[in-house]
């Protein structure tokens, strides 16, 4: 098995349209791949379609080895799925929801597998707490810990960290690149650049099209763009200026700082050369993963239009 | 201004209320639905005073006196003639089974007794474990049968005026000799109650899971859909187990209902049909979106279970259509099996057919709840 998952020209359509259209994704062992992409563009579809939630209308591939159309019940017990929604049973606690995870995995003995867990995540002091009554950090701790516990060699998390504290996060990614190293796959999905930083390879996907993937600096370089820093005072007139610029593709304020996004090196000098320079400064700057998605995200619109 | 009354705010109110409730498609069906359904239910189908009862005839001569007497029975309206047996013993378990209403029998002297003016006599047995039935079809006998043989006298219209006197029709209400209606109500009760708690309860069992999102989760684990079923729905066995005691305990601490029947057989029934109720809301719960949605298609099942089983309205008064509707009604063959073991006595051999049927509604019902269920959420 050279790749944990290998899957090709996945297709998910929902009255006619397509939700996720001919996407193909590989990941190899023991890397942190993150999916990346504005909201509905397809990731939790195309993740669902991974672990055998939903059934693919066009497409294959294996995950796990397995095929993903014809033993979506054999993926499902294999891979970890953490849900965008916490989903476990706020009536229940941290302790109890672990119990009846473990039962369903058939895991022996159950009370071994769920100490060693807790332990594990740090949740043993908070075991006998109610699901429901956990703040959003704990909740995602309590979900994370469920679906490692039968020691899955995937992990498929979909936006794992939404509405979780930056500590809480930390302490999350620190936990998933430990798994990462001991051998396990890890697919995650995520709004956060920083977050995307931190992961192996990346794939950008939106509308539903794989539109990049690579590693962070293969995605940033292929994407070809230009960034020039502005400073000085009145920046918002500066931006007024540049907006819809020739060559000028994105203008975005960052603190005291305008950053200034083009696809078109020599347009985009040729336009920054004109401004009035007194007050400001203008240095060239570093392309961040982030002007490249907004780039991303921009054209497919363009082209629409 | 904030304070007051403000028709804007109002009208936003009410403009919100009326899009959702448009967009809950099951809502608005029942909206309107359950009117209609009320409507035709007790329009057409409940009739108090019914006819066409089942008898069976209980004869073993075939003289013109008999087929008179039967003729004039038949003319009243309320008597239907559907079985003719040759022995008591045969009519005893047509009306332990509930297949008839009457059992007339006309003695084989009847035709010799009336030709010698010695008095005849015909015996009527009704099934009196529902009081109303029977009252209309009693209450006529009186002149009808003396009547009949009038008729067939005309010649000899003295003879037959002074032997009018004589007709003697012996009226049996079995079961439920002095009519208390509490015999037949506790026991459909029973039906009632637990068609209401069981299908409810179980209704909410899959829909609770999708509107609190824990339904994703428990599809990526690994439990196949038989597994999901059986979880959900053996906890209500022993919930309905503790209301079933508690109802036959109350009914004979409270109204002295008489309990004739084998306990053990009652209890193998009571258990059917209770596998049948929570199978019956696990699938609807496979059906409904939101609990709101399961408790109103409970509600639609449980108001023809009422109406058309037998429950309130005596079944055979019903129109052919509605008895038909009332078939496809566990309660319906719960209705008969609990009120023929409590009230008459049955034995298994008699109550077999309606163990039969509930268990095809078991059947069914997992069936299609299976076939129903998604293992993705597709």
């Amino acid at each position: 098995m050279d790749h944990v998952i290998d899957v090709r020209g996945m297709v998910k359509r929902y009255s006619g349209r397509a939700v996720v259209d001919h996407v193909s994704i590989k990941v190899a062992e023991g890397e942190i791949s993150g999916f990346l992409g504005p909201n509905g563009s397809g990731k939790t579809t195309t993740i669902r379609m991974m672990c055998g939630l939903l059934t693919p209308d066009e497409g294959e591939g294996t995950v796990l080895g397995l095929d993903v159309r014809k033993d979506s019940r054999r993926i499902r017990s294999q891979v970890g799925y953490m849900t965008q929604r916490f989903s476990f049973y706020e009536d229940l606690s941290i302790e109890e929801n672990l119990n009846f995870v473990a039962r369903l995995y058939d895991l022996h003995p159950v009370r071994d597998h769920v100490r060693d867990t807790l332990e594990d995540l740090g949740l043993t002091a908070r075991r006998r707490q109610l699901a429901g009554q956990l703040s959003g950090g704990w909740k995602q701790r309590l979900a994370l810990a469920a679906c490692v516990m039968h020691k899955p060699k995937l992990l498929l998390l979909d936006e794992p960290t939404a509405g979780v504290d930056p500590k809480a996060r930390r302490e999350f990614w620190d936990e998933i690149h430990e798994r990462a190293a001991g051998g396990m796959t890890v697919l995650v999905s995520t709004h956060y650049m920083d977050e995307a930083e931190r992961c192996h390879r990346i794939h950008y996907i939106s509308h539903g099209t794989l539109l990049a993937s690579g590693t962070v600096d293969e995605v940033v370089s292929e994407a070809a763009l230009t960034t020039y820093v502005i400073e000085g005072p009145d920046l918002a007139d500066v931006m007024a200026q540049l907006t819809g610029a020739p060559g000028v593709d994105q203008v975005a304020p960052f603190g005291t700082t305008l950053h200034v996004v083009g696809r078109d090196a020599d347009l985009l000098g040729e336009t920054i050369g004109k401004l009035a320079t007194d007050g400001f400064t203008v240095r060239p700057g570093v392309t961040s993963l982030e002007d490249v998605f907004i780039q991303l995200m921009a054209e497919p619109r363009e082209t629409a239009a | 201004m904030i304070a007051g009354f403000s028709f804007h705010r109002l009208y936003a109110l009410l403009d919100k209320e009326s899009i959702q409730m448009r967009r809950d498609r099951i809502t608005f069906g029942m909206m309107l639905g359950i009117p209609l359904l009320l409507l035709v239910l007790f329009g057409y189908a409940i009739n108090n005073d019914p006819k066409h009862l089942p008898t069976a005839l209980v004869t073993t001569s075939q003289d013109h006196y008999t087929r008179a007497m039967v003729t004039a029975l038949e003319m009243t309206g309320y008597y239907h003639f559907n079985h003719i047996v040759e022995s008591a013993e045969e009519a005893e378990r047509l009306f332990e089974k509930g297949d008839v209403s009457f059992v007339v029998t006309i003695p084989s002297d009847f035709a010799r007794r009336v030709q010698r003016n010695d008095h005849p006599r015909i015996l009527i047995e009704a099934d009196a474990t529902d009081p109303s039935v029977a009252s209309g079809a009693i209450s006529t006998l009186g002149t009808v049968a003396a009547q009949a043989l009038l008729r067939e006298q005309p010649a000899a219209a003295e003879a037959a005026e002074a032997m009018q006197g004589q007709l003697e029709v012996i009226v049996h209400k079995r079961y439920n000799p002095e009519g208390i209606t509490q015999y037949n109500v506790v026991p459909g009760l029973l039906g009632v109650i637990l068609q209401m708690t069981m299908v409810m309860m179980t209704s909410m069992a899959l829909t609770r899971e999708l509107e609190r999102g824990t339904m994703e989760n428990l599809l990526s684990l690994p439990a196949t859909p038989l597994e999901i079923m059986l979880g959900k729905i053996l906890p209500y066995l022993i919930v309905g187990a503790v209301q079933v005691g508690v109802i036959l305990v109350a009914a004979k601490l409270l109204f002295s209902v008489p309990f004739v029947g084998g306990l053990g057989l009652l209890l193998a029934g009571v258990l059917i049909f209770v596998l049948a109720l929570v199978l019956l809301g696990y699938l609807i719960s496979t059906m409904a979106r939101t609990q709101m949605q399961a408790m109103q298609l409970a509600f639609f099942f449980f108001l023809p279970s009422i109406l058309l089983s037998g429950f309130i309205f005596p079944f055979r008064g019903m129109p052919g259509w509605a008895q038909l509707v009332g078939e496809l009604l566990p309660l319906t063959h719960f209705l008969r099996m609990v009120r023929a073991i409590m009230l008459k006595g049955a034995t298994f051999d008699t109550v077999a057919n309606h163990f039969g049927a509930l268990l095809l509604f078991v059947f069914a019902f997992a069936g299609i709840a299976l076939l129903r269920f998604r293992r993705t959420l597709d």
